[in-house]
């Protein structure tokens, strides 16, 4: 190869389009079509009532409205629940609401009715005239209401619970009994959202002329769409078309389908013989797509004067709001990935996933991650406290070692096989961000910024993330006769740049000009068979599949090339698309590979004429030998045993102000191991969004939701989204490559990397500045002054009772 | 009862669109889908988040929060009237747009545009601005993807590239 | 989210615009229109009539004289902030609309509109408060003065009648031997403050003798306390007159701590502007 582009920072070339205004998201499709109609949806204005009449007869007086469709119009698989997408052993009592709502409704946003217009505009107006009756029923909100279970969501299920699931290793609570340091801790994770810039959004066309169906979805995964719209509407696969445009960004939300409008939206297509459109607003996005995060939990740790975990024992609540499309997902990847880099001897956990009357959970980047993160760090900071041991040395002793890899834990991960790391190297990791951080000399600073009266903390936080979960990807490369390669994999992008990082990795191993790739992702018609872009695959995955497919295409054109050249397979490479024999003027382009490839009756153009079969091979053999096919092709799989597990260490220093309470970061720092790093420049990027989304999280974002279970910050008004201004303005970054025995690139996932530890990072800098514990995120300057009251009052008390 | 529509003529980006809207349209639908120019994204529709940011008589406002029918007497400009004639058909990114591409100031796209017409008119005000700066520029927008780190370098790069073509270092 | 249905009227005169106004008791004057036009889109409000009054000619001035800064209906937020004579004249003016929402939106928004949106939670309606200014009114009845004491009548409501138009602000002049000072809180940059405390003091002979101070986002009004003789504990008598409200961003308690930290602080600003600006 003359230049390797894996590993380096190529820029993307998806940007041409965008940077012009010229990205196709969902919104934009179709909109010079003069036929295409829009869809608005009635949605629940109560958290739990039962729907007694729903009368539309007002509605059809508006001019402009073409229809509308209610519970009682819906037939067969469309009149059935929703798919629940992921059943497990343990979700006892799982439950998915309608595409409409039948009878009740259990959380506000839930969709009632489905009216399609000429405009957006004209669909609320009509939307705003559907007269709905409620018996009102009490709602259930938050956790505690859940356990308290006064109250049911769902009448047959019992305790609000979905599922109870326990997993255990050893026998902690014995250990934890026989311990010589116990502490209990409880901690709190409130409810956020992933909050992509673009919404939910749905387009179909129905062509009478093939009875064919295209649908263009906003989503993580066009192959699940495609499944789900053949089901629900009883059309055979062969004839519905999903394809995933340009997607302004995804978190997690776009993975759950289907969402109620990405059925209704082809049902309305096809009834009404004219393409329909639905595009989510910000107000639907908050109080019907999903939410996340919201977790209690109480943990018993019994541990060694060197702070070694002897036993863990954590028991949590989750809450998945009123539905379970997405099954224990979250939960599960809490329950397991909450050990990060260190080895409890002992630990069991045991969970309730209970019922809300909320908008449904499903994975928000980290993807209960972040959650188990904040229990695992929260409770070495507070082993660090009570030894009075510096935190960094307790972490040290809990580490999984380099070469203690493979290590299974005993456990089984979210996709049901064993929980078993790869790779790593957390000793080194942590090396690293103690100096980047500036890890031993803070006690300095923070003394240099008392003598200011300023008051500072510092933190760090550990983590591990299960990545590239199967079951496979797979990918096809197709070199033309013009030298250019097409490269389909079925799963979508949303921002992640998987156009150019696929490119160079189908650059490097087919040895052709980066320039002649072009990558099209999530188009069931040019990739049938994919998954999904979630859990930090896309790289593994897609990139795996990619590596494997370029390298059956390369096999194949050295073969041919071989026989053109008169040479040996052995002898020749490729470099720019050029087949050359080593060591001599003797070469072949891929182009003309691709020619001789492929014999023709027909000859349309130059290379074609080379290719008829009156021009190409031997005329005693047949034109395409017995175990051969026509064309230059490499299709493959990869599906691997299990997950690859990438790691990293955060530090932030914070500033709390002694007067305001207000919280401000001054230094952020990331050490990240990912493996073999295709783009450097697009992990980085992904490494500070997912920061400040971390930040958010920690800092800003909420979902505050009231007893009647009313959203009351459904909007960017007061859902405070980080700006620029709430950000670290440098974040420091530093990478270890420890690569994965698992895929032939050695590559792990990195998109969600860079929100998980946010939330005990900011805790653990938080308490070291103000010398309280704080075991609720996130928090704000106000929650931080009522905690200041707090401890003030327990600091008199306490002068108070021992006479000081 | 019909809505009334109004004959309304929009100036974009140098081009005269005449579009029929009713008084509620909103100037960021009728750039989308009466003009077709679907750069200008629609991200909160209660200005708020600044995708849909335009230059209005050159200064950044929310399309979201205009009405078309109030936008007859200005000259509107969109991400897609910040492309440079370089006599190809595609035309030149400006160098607020190439230092975007630069500098990886983008992931999925779409808040971009509201930034980049945002990032034009504030260096035009200030052409050489300091890291803060930059940040208080774009402090009005949002992005989910990006973290921010850099788009603050993609304006302070176009501040240089723009210095560039302007000493005929670069061309 | 898009707006219900409404009839629109551009009218070219003042006369125009107040006679439809007063023929149509459902109608919205639109000037900047960034608080109105998300209350349509969210369908918190829907006006039978919008009558947009961009197109009136000799509403957009910022104009300084003795008295104080004058500032016309269509007058963007922007604009004021440019305004070196406006700033130098009463400079607390600047100073709070640096605050108001992000520049985009102050390109548009417009400093008389903000003021008979009568938010308790911007800052221009309490500034005027503060300052004493005051609005001029239209109707097809005639013109009238509102003082600013008069202006605010509750929540999100002022005193216009609903066939009057506000075609002027009046900010008077910061006299001599005056100071100004302003200081907010707000979750994030941009946002509306969670507190925001402005004070205005007059210094005779090197003694304070007057200091007003005034309050963002701590009552359903904009609040102004006078405080000259409170200023050993300003907050305190401040506090007296408030009455912090809880919300989703701050507690009752938060609130009313921030006017106690915020009003010594921005009082002891405003007196040392007043005892080092340099006198006209």
């Amino acid at each position: 190869m003359t230049t390797k582009l894996f590993g380096t920072k190529v820029a993307r070339v998806e940007d041409q389009r965008f940077l012009r205004g010229q990205g196709r998201y969902v919104d934009d499709l179709l909109t010079d079509d003069p036929r295409l109609l829009h869809a608005a949806v009635l949605r629940s204005p109560h958290a739990h009532a039962r729907i007694t009449d729903i009368d539309v007869s007002d509605v059809l007086d508006v001019e402009g409205v073409l229809a509308v469709w209610t519970y009682d119009d819906l037939v067969d698989a469309m009149a059935e629940p929703l798919p629940l997408l992921i059943p497990h052993p343990t979700l006892t009592h799982g439950r998915t609401q309608y595409a409409l709502a039948k009878d009740e409704v259990n959380y506000v946003g839930e969709a009632i009715a489905f009216v399609v217009a000429v405009d957006r505009y004209v669909a609320e107006d009509a939307v705003s005239r559907i007269r709905v009756d409620y018996d009102y029923l009490e709602p259930v909100v938050g956790i505690a209401a859940a356990r308290a279970a006064d109250r049911l969501v769902h009448d047959d299920v019992p305790g609000n619970i979905g599922a109870r699931m326990e997993q255990e290793t050893g026998d902690a609570r014995a250990a934890i009994a026989d311990a010589p340091h116990t502490l209990t801790l409880e901690l709190d994770i409130e409810r956020s959202a992933c909050t992509p810039m673009e919404g939910r959004g749905t387009v179909a066309r129905w062509d009478p002329d093939t009875s064919r169906l295209t649908v263009w979805s906003s989503t993580q995964t066009s192959t699940g769409v495609r499944g789900c719209v053949a089901a629900k509407l009883g059309l055979d696969l062969a004839k519905v078309d999903v394809i995933t445009p340009d997607v302004g960004g995804g978190f997690g939300v776009k993975i759950n389908h289907p969402w109620p409008e990405e059925l209704l939206v082809p049902l309305a297509a096809m009834t009404l013989g004219r393409p329909v459109k639905f595009t989510e607003d910000r107000r639907e996005h908050f109080i019907s797509s999903a939410h996340e995060r919201a977790q209690v939990h109480h943990v018993e740790v019994g541990f060694d004067d060197d702070g070694r975990l002897l036993g863990l024992n954590v028991e949590f609540w989750h809450d998945h709001g009123a539905y379970t499309p997405y099954g224990l997902i979250v939960p599960i990847i809490t329950s397991t990935q909450l050990l990060g880099p260190y080895k409890p001897l002992n630990y069991r956990v045991v969970f309730e996933s209970l019922y809300t009357n909320t908008v449904i959970v499903t994975p928000y980047r980290g993807a209960g991650r972040p959650q188990g993160c904040f229990v695992m760090e929260r409770t070495m900071d507070a082993i660090a406290a009570y030894l009075g041991k510096d935190r960094t040395e307790v972490r040290g002793t809990n580490f999984i070692q380099p070469d203690e890899f493979p290590y299974e834990h005993g456990l089984v991960f979210q996709d049901g096989r064993e929980l078993t790391y790869d790779s790593g190297d957390y000793p080194a990791s942590l090396e690293k961000l103690k100096a980047l951080v500036g890890w031993d000399e803070f006690e300095q600073f923070r003394a240099e910024m008392a003598a200011q009266g300023r008051r500072v903390g510092i933190g760090l936080a550990c983590y591990v993330e299960g990545t590239g979960v199967g079951p496979y990807e797979g990918a096809h490369v197709h070199i033309e006769t013009s030298g250019k390669v097409k490269v389909a994999t079925g799963l979508t992008s949303q921002g992640q740049g998987h156009q150019t990082a696929f490119a160079q990795i189908v650059a490097d191993t087919l040895g052709v000009r980066f320039e002649d790739v072009e990558i099209t992702t999530g188009d069931t018609r040019k990739m049938p068979y994919a998954v999904g872009t979630f859990a930090s695959r896309a790289a593994v995955m897609s990139g795996s599949a990619i590596h494997l497919a370029s390298l059956r295409a390369r096999e194949k054109a050295l073969r041919i090339a071989a026989e053109a050249l008169e040479a040996s397979e052995e002898d020749l490479e490729i470099n720019d698309g050029v087949v050359s024999v080593r060591g001599t003027d003797a070469s072949i382009d891929l182009g003309t590979v691709a020619v001789l490839s492929n014999p023709l009756r027909y000859a349309f153009d130059e290379a074609s004429k080379a290719a008829t079969q009156f021009s190409v091979g031997d005329p005693g053999k047949p034109p395409v030998a017995e175990d051969d096919e026509p064309g230059l092709e490499g299709k493959d799989f990869y599906s691997p045993e299990r997950s690859t597990f990438a790691n990293g260490m955060h530090a932030v220093i914070v500033e709390t102000d002694p007067d305001t309470a207000e919280i401000t970061i001054l230094k952020y720092a990331v050490v990240h191991d990912c493996g073999h790093l295709i783009n450097p420049m697009i992990v980085e990027g992904q490494i500070h969004g997912g920061v400040a989304q971390g930040v958010g999280g920690a800092l800003y974002e909420r979902m505050v939701y009231d007893e009647a279970g009313q959203l009351l910050n459904a909007s960017f008004m007061d859902f405070l989204m980080p700006y620029v201004t709430e950000v670290p303005t440098t974040i420091d970054i530093d990478h270890l490559e420890t690569p994965s025995p698992l895929n032939p690139l050695g590559i792990k996932g990195a998109g969600e990397a860079g929100v998980i530890p946010s939330a005990a990072v900011f805790a653990a800098a938080i308490e070291d500045a103000e010398g309280f514990p704080i075991t609720a995120m996130p928090i704000s300057p106000s929650e931080l002054f009522a905690l200041r009251l707090e401890h003030a009052d327990h600091t008199t008390e306490a002068a108070t009772i021992t006479g000081i | 009862m019909s809505e009334q529509v109004h004959d309304v003529r929009l100036h974009v980006n140098g081009s005269v669109h005449e579009v029929q809207v009713p008084a509620r349209r909103l100037l960021s639908d009728a750039l989308r889908h009466d003009c077709g120019l679907t750069g200008t994204h629609v991200g909160c529709e209660h200005g708020v988040c600044g995708a849909c940011t335009v230059l209005v008589d050159g200064r950044p406002m929310r399309s979201c929060l205009m009405l078309a029918v109030s936008a007859v007497d200005s000259e509107i400009t969109t991400v897609e009237g910040l492309t440079e004639a370089d006599g190809t058909p595609q035309g030149r990114l400006s160098p607020v747009q190439q230092a975007f591409s630069d500098c990886h100031g983008l992931q999925c796209g779409f808040c971009t545009p509201g930034f980049l017409t945002t990032i034009t008119a504030g260096l035009r005000d200030n052409p050489d601005p300091s890291e803060d700066e930059a940040r208080e520029m774009i402090a009005g927008n949002l992005c989910r993807c990006t973290g921010y780190q850099n788009i603050v370098k993609s304006v302070l790069r176009a501040a240089e590239i723009t210095a560039e073509i302007e000493s005929g270092e670069r061309t | 989210m898009k707006p219900a249905p409404f009839a629109y009227l551009r009218p070219t005169t003042l006369e125009e615009a107040l006679t439809a106004l007063a023929g149509e008791p459902g109608a919205k004057v639109l000037a900047g229109g960034q608080s109105l036009v998300p209350l349509l889109s969210m369908r918190l409000a829907a006006p039978s009539m919008l009558i947009d009054i961009n197109a009136l000619p000799d509403l957009g001035h910022v104009t300084c004289d003795e008295a104080g800064v004058r500032i016309g209906a269509l007058a963007r937020h922007a604009e004021v902030l440019a305004s070196v004579e406006a700033a130098a004249s009463q400079p607390l003016i600047a100073r709070a609309l640096s605050h108001v929402a992000h520049p985009t939106i102050r390109n548009r928004g417009t400093t008389v509109g903000s003021l008979v949106h009568a938010d308790a939670a911007a800052e221009m309606p309490m500034v005027l408060r503060l300052l004493e200014g005051s609005v001029d009114v239209a109707s097809v009845r005639g013109r009238r003065t509102i003082p600013a004491a008069e202006l605010f009548a509750g929540p999100l409501e002022s005193t216009l009648a609903h066939d009057e138009v506000a075609v002027e602000a009046f900010f008077p002049a910061l006299p001599a031997g005056g100071g100004i000072g302003f200081e907010e809180i707000a979750r994030r940059h941009g946002d509306y403050a969670l507190v925001g405390v402005a004070a205005v003091v007059t210094i005779a002979d090197g003694d304070v003798v007057g200091a007003r101070v005034g309050f963002v986002s701590v009552s359903d009004v904009p609040v102004v306390v006078d405080v000259t003789d409170h200023l050993d504990d300003p907050a305190a008598a401040a506090l007296a007159e408030l009455d912090p409200a809880e919300d989703i961003h701050a507690s009752a308690d938060y609130r009313a701590h921030l006017v106690k930290v915020l009003t010594p602080r921005v009082l002891a600003d405003a007196i040392h502007h007043a005892r080092t600006r340099k006198q006209a």
